[in-house]
C-alpha cells in the first residue's frame, strides 16, 4: 500500500431537518456521523452503502462543497477543510468530483468545446491556444473526435456524456478523482467501456479515485479496498477481496447476499434474511444504527454503540460481535 | 423447483407473433420492434431482458395496446387466451382485459399513485371497477386486508388512510403489487420493478413477487435490464437488441450456454471478479435507420455477408432454446477459448 493521499477524522456533517412550524427546536439530519479513513496514492477506493447512507455526502465533504460540521480532512498532508478563497481554489484544482448525473451537470446552452475549455479558463493561466490544444488531446485521451467541440451535451449518448465529463476534469491534472455513481444508469455493454475508460486513465494520469456507487459488482472488481457506509457511519473496512470473501458485519453480509447475480435463484438466499429499510435519518436508532434489522442483535446493541475497530487481518468492523477478538 | 411442472407441457396464454411497432416523430420513423416473438405459458415467469432502447417496454406496451403517441402497430398478432387483442375494440379492452386479465407493476412506484387520495380509496376504486364485484358500492375490505398482509404490510386498518408519500418506496411497491394482484389477473408485466429499489429492498420485493406468483398460477412478464435479477426470477428468458427476439430459452441454459452471439457479448461485458473488462465494439444502432438483415451485424464478431441481407430466421438449437442467428455459437467454450 502506497502513502495515504487523503486522511479523514471523525468527519461529521450534520443538515437542518424538518421542524415543526412553531417550534424553536431543529432536527438534525445527521448524514455522515464521524468517519475516519484513509486512501492511499494510486489505490481505487470504493464507498457502498443504500441511498441515504452518506456516500455522496462524504464525497461533497472531502471536496469542500459541504463544509463539515465536525473533523477533518487531510490531503497530502494538509488540512484542507477550512480553506477559502485562493486557497480553496488550488486544492479544487487537484481534487476533483465527477457528478452522478453527466446530463446534468453539463451546460445544455453551451457547446463541448466551450465546456471543456471552462476549467482551464478558471485554473491556469494558459493562452487561448495552448488551451484548444489541451482540450483536443483530453478529448483524444477519453476516446472522442475533434468534430464533437461543436456540438451540445444533448447530442451524446449517456456513455459519451460521461466521457465529456472525465475531459472536464482530466484537463487539470488532478491527483484525486471522486467518480459519484459513474455507471448508474448506463447499460451493461457501455458500462464495460466506461469502467475499461476508468482504468486506463488511472493507469496514464497516475490518479488515485474514490468510487461511489450502490453496484456492488463494479466495486468489486475496480476497488482495492472499500468501505460499507450504512445510516451515516462506516461498518465495515477493508480489502475489497477479503471483504467479499469473508463478509464480517451483519450488513455487509445482507448487502452481499442481495446482490442479484446470474444463477443464484431467490430461494437460496433465504437463510439471511433482512426485514424493513434504512433508518430515518433524523431519527437513527440508539446504540447500533443497524440493530432493528440485524439477525444477530444482542442485548448490547440497543444501547451501546459500537466503535470501528480492527477485527482480523487490517480490517475494520464497527460491530459487537468481533469485541472479544481483537 | 416443483418439476412436475417444468416438464408437463403448459397452456399457452399470451402469444405475440411477428410484432413490427413504428413510431412517428419530428425525426423520422422509428422501427422500434422488427417482427418480433414472444409467448409466455400459464403460470410461467418469463424474463424480457435487453439494454435501453431495444424495444421491451415497447413490446409490453403494444401488448396492453397503450402505445404512446405516434406508435403504431404496423403488423403481427397478439393473441391472449385465444383472444386477438389488436382486433378488440377500445371498450372491450377496457373492460375485459386492461387492469383485469392483465395487470402492470410499474418501474416507478413514486409516480405511480394519485398523490390526492389515500391510499384505501384508490385500492377500493381498483375493486370497484376491476375487482369483479357484485356491488359497485360495496367492495370486500376483508379481501383488501388479506391482500395487504399477504405483501406484508402491517396493520392495513391504519396504513389504508395514508398518503401515497408517507410510505417508503419499498412499501409503495408491495402495494403496487398488491393493486396488480388484487383483481386475480392471469397475466402481470413488471416493468423494471425493483430498479428505484436498493439491493436489499430490491432483494425484499423479487422474493415478495416470486412466492405470491407460486400456487396462484399467474404468468409474469418481468421486463428488465438486470441480467442478474432476471436470472434469479425467470424460468425462460427472451433477449431481446434493436427490436428483434435474439434468443429465447429456459433460464439456465440461456445463461450458461448462449448460443447468440449478441447474447454471450452481453454476458461477458458484466464485470467480473477477475477484473477483466471486455466491451462490446460500437454503439447501439439508430431506429431510425437500423442497419439491414440481424441488427446485431455491425457489432457482431462472426457476422458473414449473408447477415446484412436479411433477417434470420429462429433455429431451435435445443429443446425449448431458439435463436435468432444465421451461425449460432455451438458451444460456450469456443468462447472461452477464443478469449484466453
Amino acid at each position: 500500500m502506497g502513502m495515504p493521499i487523503l486522511e479523514i477524522k471523525g468527519l461529521k456533517r450534520y443538515f437542518h431537518g424538518s421542524s415543526d412550524l412553531f417550534s424553536k427546536k431543529v432536527r438534525w439530519v445527521k448524514a455522515l456521523d464521524g468517519v475516519s479513513l484513509q486512501v492511499c496514492k494510486g489505490e481505487t477506493f470504493g464507498l457502498v452503502g443504500e441511498s441515504g447512507c452518506g456516500k455522496s455526502t462524504l464525497g461533497k465533504t472531502i471536496l469542500g462543497i459541504y463544509r463539515p460540521t465536525e473533523g477533518s480532512v487531510i490531503f497530502k498532508g494538509n488540512e484542507i477543510s477550512h480553506l477559502k478563497g485562493q486557497e480553496a481554489k488550488r486544492i479544487r484544482k487537484d481534487i476533483q468530483y465527477v457528478y452522478q448525473d453527466p446530463g446534468a451537470s453539463l451546460d445544455p446552452y453551451w457547446k463541448v468545446g466551450k465546456i471543456l475549455s471552462e476549467p482551464l479558463v478558471i485554473h491556469t493561466s494558459l493562452s487561448k491556444k495552448e488551451i484548444r490544444k489541451n482540450v483536443r488531446k483530453m478529448l483524444d485521451d477519453v476516446g472522442l473526435r475533434e468534430e464533437h467541440l461543436s456540438l451540445y451535451p444533448h447530442e451524446f449518448s449517456g456513455g459519451q456524456q460521461r466521457r465529456l465529463g472525465l475531459a472536464r476534469i482530466l484537463c487539470l491534472n488532478p491527483s484525486l478523482v471522486i467518480l459519484d455513481e459513474p455507471t448508474s444508469g448506463l447499460d451493461v455493454s457501455v458500462q464495460a467501456t466506461i469502467l475499461k475508460l476508468f482504468i486506463e486513465l488511472k493507469a496514464r494520469f497516475d490518479l488515485t479515485y474514490i468510487f461511489i456507487s450502490h453496484n456492488l459488482i463494479v466495486v468489486r472488481m475496480m476497488c482495492n479496498r472499500m468501505a460499507v457506509m450504512y445510516a451515516g457511519k462506516i461498518v465495515e473496512m477493508g480489502d475489497t477481496r477479503e471483504i467479499f470473501g469473508n463478509p464480517m458485519h451483519p450488513y455487509t453480509k445482507v448487502l452481499l447476499a442481495a446482490i442479484p447475480e446470474i444463477g443464484k435463484k431467490v430461494e437460496q438466499e433465504r437463510e439471511m434474511p433482512l426485514s424493513g429499510e434504512p433508518p430515518n435519518p433524523e431519527n437513527f436508532p440508539t446504540g447500533c444504527r443497524f440493530w432493528p434489522r440485524c439477525g444477530f442483535k444482542m442485548a448490547t446493541c440497543e444501547s451501546v454503540e459500537p466503535p470501528l475497530e480492527s477485527a482480523a487481518d487490517g480490517r475494520k468492523v464497527a460491530c459487537h460481535l468481533y469485541k472479544n477478538k481483537s | 423447483m416443483n418439476k412436475e411442472m417444468t416438464l408437463a407441457p403448459r397452456e399457452t396464454l399470451l402469444e405475440v407473433n411477428n410484432l413490427t411497432v413504428h413510431f412517428h416523430t419530428d425525426r423520422g420513423v422509428v422501427q422500434a420492434l422488427d417482427g418480433a416473438d414472444l409467448e409466455v405459458k400459464k403460470g410461467e415467469v418469463v424474463g424480457l431482458i435487453g439494454e435501453s432502447g431495444c424495444g421491451k417496454t415497447t413490446m409490453a406496451r403494444s401488448v396492453l395496446r397503450v402505445l404512446p403517441p405516434g406508435g403504431r402497430l404496423v403488423s403481427g398478432s397478439i393473441l391472449f387466451k385465444g383472444l386477438d387483442l389488436l382486433a378488440l375494440g377500445e371498450r372491450d379492452l377496457n373492460r375485459a382485459v386492461r387492469g383485469k386479465r392483465i395487470t402492470l407493476v410499474p418501474q416507478d412506484p413514486f409516480n405511480s399513485f394519485n398523490p390526492v387520495f389515500p391510499i384505501g380509496t384508490q385500492i377500493r376504486d381498483l375493486l370497484k371497477w376491476k375487482g369483479g364485484e357484485e356491488s359497485k358500492t360495496r367492495v370486500d375490505e376483508e379481501r383488501i386486508w388479506e391482500m395487504l398482509n399477504q405483501v406484508q404490510i402491517p396493520s392495513p386498518g391504519s396504513q389504508l388512510k395514508k398518503y401515497p408519500h408517507q410510505f417508503s418506496g419499498g412499501q409503495r411497491q408491495r402495494l403496487m403489487i398488491a393493486m396488480a394482484l388484487l383483481p386475480h389477473p392471469d397475466l402481470v408485466i413488471a416493468d423494471e420493478p425493483t430498479t428505484a429499489l436498493d439491493v436489499t429492498v430490491e432483494a425484499q420485493i423479487l422474493r415478495l413477487m416470486k412466492s405470491l406468483v407460486q400456487g396462484r398460477e399467474i404468468s409474469v412478464l418481468f421486463i428488465t435490464h438486470d441480467l442478474g435479477v432476471a436470472s434469479e426470477v425467470c424460468e425462460r428468458i427472451v433477449v431481446m437488441y434493436a427490436g428483434q427476439d435474439m434468443e429465447t430459452g429456459p433460464a439456465e441454459a440461456l445463461f450458461s450456454d448462449p448460443r447468440h452471439p449478441y447474447t454471450s457479448e452481453l454476458l461477458a461485458s458484466l464485470p467480473n471478479p477477475e477484473g477483466k473488462i471486455r466491451d462490446i465494439p460500437g454503439d447501439v444502432p439508430s431506429l431510425i435507420r437500423p442497419p439491414g438483415g440481424c441488427r446485431f451485424h455491425p457489432r457482431c464478431p462472426q457476422a458473414k455477408e449473408n447477415c446484412s441481407g436479411e433477417k434470420p430466421e429462429k433455429i431451435e438449437v435445443s429443446p425449448g432454446h431458439w435463436v435468432r442467428c444465421f451461425y449460432p455459437r455451438t458451444r460456450s467454450a469456443q468462447l472461452i477459448v477464443e478469449r484466453a
